[in-house]
């Protein structure tokens, strides 16, 4: 009949869908044995305080760790969270999604639609750059996939973060992340 | 914990009528014909901006082709339903399970008798009323969307609504 196994489900172990490929921004060594994504809003305060946590895994775990961010704005709840995704993505498209993304997270309590493009003249990026940026239907469907994909991975609210594909239910705060990436190291 | 276990699938839905607002209310046998998503959840005003409903709410989009109603069911009173609808901008109708207390949550095996407020659980009912797709989530950890919509996916793939959905 039409039954779908809802095994991993019910055991309360989500995993990660779409795997961290070539499409995805990240930083760090492909063959990290670490992999951290993180699916998040810019304008969510709780993922303002997941930049500093991720920056200080990063700072320790160096090459062993690869850190992926996908986006998954909550336009209801945040009403410049899609702008701040369109606009790291089209910065993406011109070389400079990493500088973005930070400037945004640092920046988090001026957010607003002008803030972005007073942000995108300080990397570089004279407005109508960003402007013409933000017409590639990639964008549109980068985060189309982003939001699709974090769904079908028991995405449940922003950050969410899945180590090695595993989601992540702990506190998103450094000492239990680093705890449960090292012990993931360690197994391996 | 629960004294009874969560009502499983191939169980009838027992039906209730709940206040959805102060002068409303809303029976499940109202939804008869199309799906309807139980969201019990143990309280209002959870401490967490992106918590479950808040991403529910947000997942709005992503159930409507499958013409489900989202209700959502705590023990709590009626105008505390209100003003957290209200300061969330939610769109997803809340219901009072309130008097008597947990009668609903109850009824669907999903009362807590140490906290006094529901479990965190969710019920996929069909167009015939019978639950296809039931999940206790564990204490503390919100389940996500992706469960309700693999088992609305099934529903929408039986033969029957695959032909409606053809129209």
């Amino acid at each position: 009949m039409h039954k779908t196994d809802f095994t991993d489900y019910e055991a309360g172990v989500a995993r990660l869908t779409m795997p961290v490929s070539a499409r995805d921004h990240a930083q760090g060594p492909d063959d990290a044995p670490l992999t951290l994504v993180e699916y998040g809003d810019y304008q969510c305060p709780y993922c303002g305080a997941a930049y500093p946590v991720v920056k200080r895994l990063q700072k320790t775990l160096g090459d062993k760790l690869r850190f992926v961010f996908r986006n998954f704005p909550l336009p209801q709840a945040h009403p410049y969270a899609m702008a701040a995704a369109e606009a790291a993505e089209a910065a993406g498209t011109l070389g400079k999604f990493w500088p973005m993304h930070d400037m945004i997270y640092e920046n988090q309590e001026e957010l607003s639609p002008e803030s972005l493009a007073e942000w995108a003249h300080e990397l570089g990026l004279a407005d109508d750059k960003l402007e013409k940026a933000l017409e590639a239907p990639e964008i549109d469907k980068r985060l189309k996939e982003d939001r699709s994909s974090g769904i079908r991975s028991g995405l449940n609210g922003t950050p969410t973060f899945y180590i090695n594909g595993t989601r992540y239910d702990g506190p998103p705060d450094y000492p239990s992340l680093l705890a449960v990436l090292e012990s993931e190291l360690s197994v391996r | 914990m629960s004294p009874t276990p969560a009502l499983k699938a191939g169980t009838p839905a027992p039906d209730f009528t709940l206040p959805s607002t102060p002068d409303q209310k809303v029976s499940l046998s109202e939804f008869r014909g199309r799906p309807v998503v139980l969201v019990f959840y143990p309280a209002d005003w959870s401490p967490v901006c992106s918590d479950q409903l808040a991403l529910y709410n947000e997942l709005l989009p992503d159930f409507s082709p499958f013409n489900a109603e989202i209700l959502g069911i705590s023990v709590d009173g009626i105008w505390c339903h209100l003003a957290f609808h209200q300061e969330r901008k939610l769109r997803i109708p809340l219901l009072a399970d309130f008097e008597p207390k947990g009668a609903v949550a109850r009824r669907y095996g999903v009362y807590d008798e140490s906290t006094g407020e529901s479990e965190r659980a969710l019920f996929v009912i069909d167009a015939d009323g019978i639950i296809r797709w039931s999940y206790v989530s564990p204490v503390g950890i919100n389940p996500g969307a992706d469960g309700i919509l693999k088992a609305l996916e099934n529903l929408s793939s039986a033969p029957k609504e695959a032909a409606h959905a053809q129209n």
